[in-house]
């Protein structure tokens, strides 16, 4: 049998005989081609459309356990609502008194008779404080961007929301940066926990942060809390998997050292193995703080207020321009705690190099600076009419990007339209229709034949009964929608990033440029991409595919030149001497080695473009991503949580594919990990 | 009676998903082809040694002849399989965790070969590292360390991190750290392998110097034997696991046990190892001798003036002449010919 043969492919490709390599591929093409055109009488109809009764009522059931673990679940001593309710509590205590401290104040009295008892920092002392942790972490162009970018702030009216958004980001970011750092322990003392987090850590990724963002409002409450704790699950998985990482990355020697120099355990982590580990931890902390600030972006927009909450009602009121104000307000913050926890992580390199009398100086200055902070605080809790920023200060650019944006709708509105319409009469659409024609269980089988070829009869089932459940839960035809938009982004990304990571890799002046744009893409939030691009394509399937694109691109040019530049130099001297042309050498010898990498990429590169979808609803997609925006609208807690689960496995179910398949090319050229 | 500081008896450990069954049945002394067909790696196999107080004991093998593991299982780094550790006659394995701590604080140091040298710390740190942990102030350990560092040469560098120093520099730093407790059995795993041949030399120097002024007991590993011939006051040779012979430098290469040991020594430096008394002739009655010298002197250290005389010189050990010496003796060392008689 042909399928049979195929499973041995050495053979095929040693002898050359590429027969038997294509056979099966053809096949497998020219029967989906059959089954796509077939008309729909050709086959039972419940081939074409899983049938409602054979589907299971997930969501119903999902809520009504959501109402018994809220009304009826007990835990003995108390409810698993006193429990939630409990630490929501705590969350919001520990909330309110960062928000007081940044942005509101405490004060007394409710409305217009309101006496303000303790005001927030002035907006100059936090300037000058934050300059000088700058200054004392990474020195004096840190300091100079931190009070150049916080100028920003209070100069563009973004100060009040700005804060109400740090003061979100830094709680979330400290209790998320800790609470892996535990997780991660945990994981490396007890190697079942950490195969029972595994899948778990992949579900929090993949799934959309509305979809739970639903269940925690039902058991933390309605409030910043719930906001709070959807957003330390989203940001706390890559700090789980750097602690793991780096932990183990520890040399053996210096746990012996602990144990010949008599430490209890306890010394020997806290003493030894973190501290060691710091500057690879503090890059874990570094993604902790943008993902928050991502989620807490998104979060704002259903209500907790800060920067997203003033972008969205821009958005709106139609008020192009401050969007783009509030955006650029958001960017600024992302980048200045970017390079604020950069330069941190960086730190403990730094320090030696500075000779003694220097640091001693640097000190005195930064705690200076500090004390006058303080001073300035109090001085404006005595005399609060200097506190506020005063609005003749304030500047606002938003009426001319408004007139700028209608110039280029007025100037090259049929230009813009021409390129949207092309786009989506040519690729788009034909390719929606095709994802959608065909027929649910040819697509599964298609997958668990994957699964089987790339890694065996486990991988087939897991893969298959992911993309079975898409079916069972009565979401086939919105998740083929996802797959449609997610593949297209995905095909565009690689196309484009594939050959700008060949050519950078070896071009160290392109690669800066080239990094330069990518880490500034990355660091953003992925809201921010939407507000232009809407303003020029308007809302629909082309500005949501635009914007996955710039999104996940970046993953796909780094392992690329990530991967060309791994190839060892002794194997492209081998082939400069057998005589390689350029080319021969990119195609022979580059690409065929950089392979597992650039799979690697590509598996992140669908990751982003996944998590890309729940901005996208925004614009009007109808994926699965608007199913959980739905959803949260609605407060229906099973349909959200399915509609995620289903994001969830379709990345999964990608994830498995691509990494078995990278394995199995590692494995055959004998390149390490 | 006192006991030797550190002993061991029937000390095996193996690895492997079913070592313990082997362990049990107590096969593991039997063929490696067995236990390789069951899976099971014997990395020490049946070792038994003592060591002195005051001693410098050097364990030698190449990579993989399970040196590593035995000088973990003697620091009770890892538990052995079978057989007993014994610290001053206290079992290491069955005795209380809290006990073995205070062992670890107080009585034991280790140098590693990679230095394990705590990056986030300074070289002060470091020093001072285990008598932080055992909880020592400030001020106390911080005076210890500096004096530690004094030692090791180190003075003027110990606010530079880890990084900022030589390979050779860095494992000065071991060397202080692991003396800073003051212990009374000094470990040091492979310390100079991941130094080049000249810092090596000069850290075999130091090791020597510092034995010189601190009586340590010094279970050294090393898997080069010129390293072990200087070092060492007694050397045991492993090989798979198993200890091949234990003896000085000279009875190695002179009564080798194993073709394996053999091997090993006879490209040794013949001249550094062996003594007079093993190398002279019988003093025929009535000679006229050019000098003398001491029975246990090495040959190395009195060849030139016994090759530049014309006459044999007298081995003398305690006064008494035991025999004699002369160029051609010395010609015999060079070249490692056995011992003929002197011209008769």
């Amino acid at each position: 049998m042909s399928v049979a043969a195929a499973t041995h492919p050495p053979a095929a490709t040693r002898t050359g005989v590429p027969l038997l390599r294509f056979a099966v591929p053809l096949a497998l093409v020219l029967v989906t081609a059959v089954l796509v055109s077939l008309p729909t009488s050709a086959l039972p109809a419940w081939a074409w459309k899983y049938p409602l009764a054979w589907q299971a009522p997930l969501p119903a059931w999902i809520s009504a356990f959501m109402k018994w673990l809220m009304e009826t679940a007990s835990l003995g001593l108390f409810t698993v609502r006193d429990l939630t309710r409990g630490v929501a509590s705590a969350l919001d205590a520990v909330l309110f008194v960062a928000k007081a401290v940044l942005a509101t104040g405490v004060a007394q009295g409710a409305g217009a008779s309101a006496t303000t008892l303790v005001p927030p920092i002035p907006w100059f002392a936090m300037i000058l404080a934050s300059s000088a942790a700058a200054y004392a972490v990474g020195g004096r162009r840190l300091a100079l961007g931190m009070a150049a970018g916080l100028l920003y702030l209070a100069v563009f009216g973004q100060w009040a929301s700005a804060m109400i958004t740090l003061a979100s980001v830094l709680v979330a970011s400290v209790i998320g940066a800790a609470g892996g750092l535990l997780i991660g322990l945990a994981c490396v003392r007890w190697r079942t926990l950490e195969r029972l987090m595994s899948p778990l850590l992949d579900m929090a990724q993949t799934m959309p942060v509305f979809a739970y963002l639903l269940p925690m409002l039902i058991l933390f409450g309605f409030g910043p809390a719930s906001a709070m704790v959807a957003t330390v699950i989203y940001a706390l998985p890559p700090m789980v998997r750097v602690t793991i990482v780096a932990i183990r990355a520890v040399p053996e020697e210096i746990r012996e050292l602990g144990v010949m120099s008599g430490c209890t355990r306890r010394q020997i982590t806290w003493k030894m193995l973190v501290p060691s580990a710091l500057p690879a931890l503090m890059v874990g902390v570094n993604q902790v703080i943008m993902l928050s600030l991502n989620v807490v972006i998104i979060a704002s927009m259903i209500g907790a207020g800060g920067l997203g909450w003033d972008v969205l009602a821009a958005l709106r009121r139609l008020d192009i321009g401050g969007g783009l104000e509030a955006g650029l307000a958001i960017t600024v913050l992302a980048v200045l705690l970017d390079r604020f926890a950069q330069a941190m992580a960086q730190r403990t390199e730094r320090v030696a190099k500075e000779d003694v009398a220097g640091a001693a100086g640097r000190r005195l200055a930064v705690r200076v600076a500090l004390v006058w902070a303080l001073g300035l605080w109090i001085a404006a809790a005595v005399w609060p009419e200097i506190a506020l920023y005063p609005n003749d200060w304030k500047l606002s650019t938003a009426p001319y990007w408004s007139q700028l944006v209608s110039w280029i709708n007025v100037n090259f509105f049929s230009v813009l339209d021409a390129i949207r319409t092309a786009a989506l009469l040519n690729v788009l659409t034909p390719v929606k229709r095709f994802m959608l024609a065909l027929p649910w269980p040819w697509v599964v089988a298609l997958v668990m034949l994957a699964g089987w070829r790339l890694g065996g009869l486990r991988l087939a089932l897991t893969t298959g009964a992911m993309t079975l459940f898409l079916a069972v839960v009565g979401l086939w035809q919105t998740s083929m929608l996802t797959v449609y938009l997610c593949g297209v982004a995905v095909l565009i990304s690689v196309v484009i990033g594939v050959p700008i990571g060949v050519a950078a890799a070896n071009r160290p002046r392109l690669w800066r440029v080239v990094e330069a744009v990518i880490d500034t893409l990355q660091t953003l939030p992925a809201f921010i991409y939407l507000i232009p691009i809407v303003m020029l394509f308007r809302v629909g399937d082309f500005t949501a595919l635009i914007a996955i694109v710039l999104y996940a691109v970046a993953p796909a040019i780094r392992y690329t030149a990530h991967g060309v530049r791994r190839v060892p130099a002794t194997l492209i001297e081998a082939g400069q001497m057998t005589g390689c042309s350029r080319r021969q050498l990119l195609t022979r010898i580059r690409l065929p080695l950089a392979t597992p990498d650039i799979l690697l990429g590509l598996n992140q590169t669908i990751m982003l473009a996944l998590s890309m979808l729940v901005i996208t609803a925004l614009v009007g997609t109808r994926d699965l991503g608007q199913e959980t925006y739905m959803a949260l609208s609605k407060a229906d807690v099973g349909r959200g949580l399915v509609a995620g689960v289903c994001v969830a496995f379709i990345g999964m179910v990608a994830d498995r594919l691509i990494s078995a398949a990278a394995e199995r090319l590692r494995r055959r050229t004998g390149l390490a990990a | 009676m006192s006991h030797p500081i550190l002993a061991c008896r029937g000390v095996a450990k193996l690895y492997g998903a079913r070592a313990s069954r082997f362990v049990r049945d107590g096969r593991f002394a039997g063929a490696p082809e067995e236990l390789a067909a069951a899976g099971v790696v014997a990395a020490v196999r049946d070792v038994d040694l003592e060591i002195a107080r005051g001693e410098t004991f050097v364990i030698m093998g190449l990579s993989g002849s399970g040196k590593s593991t035995l000088v973990r299982c003697l620091s009770a780094l890892t538990p052995p399989s079978a057989g007993e550790v014994l610290f001053e006659g206290r079992n290491l394995s069955t005795m209380a965790e809290g006990d073995l701590l205070q062992i670890r604080r107080h009585q034991m140091g280790m140098v590693f070969q990679n230095f394990a040298l705590l990056p986030h710390l300074t070289v002060l740190g470091n020093v001072a590292f285990p008598l932080d942990v055992q909880g020592v102030k400030k001020t106390e350990r911080e005076a210890k360390a500096l004096e530690m560092i004094r030692l090791v040469g180190l003075s003027g560098r110990e606010g530079r991190f880890p990084r900022e120093l030589s390979g050779g520099q860095q494992q000065r730093v071991g060397i202080a750290r692991s003396l800073a407790v003051k212990p009374d059995l000094w470990f040091l795993d492979e310390p100079f392998s991941a130094l080049d041949p000249l810092i090596r030399r000069e850290m075999q120097d130091e090791v020597l110097r510092l034995q010189g002024l601190l009586k340590k007991t010094i279970v050294f590993i090393t898997h080069d034997f010129d390293e072990a011939v200087r070092i060492a006051d007694r050397i045991a040779i492993m090989k798979d696991g198993r200890i091949e012979q234990i003896g000085t430098a000279e009875e190695l290469l002179l009564r080798p046990a194993t073709d394996y040991v053999r091997a090993f020594t006879q490209e040794a430096p013949r001249a550094k190892i062996l003594t007079a008394r093993a190398v002279m002739a019988p003093a025929p009655s009535g000679a006229e001798f050019a000098g003398r010298v001491d029975a246990r002197a090495r040959v190395a250290s009195f060849a030139h003036e016994v090759e530049a005389a014309e006459r044999p010189f007298a081995v003398v050990d305690g006064g008494a002449v035991i025999g004699v010496v002369d160029r051609l003796a010395m010609i015999d060392v060079l070249v490692g010919r056995e011992r003929k008689a002197v011209a008769a």
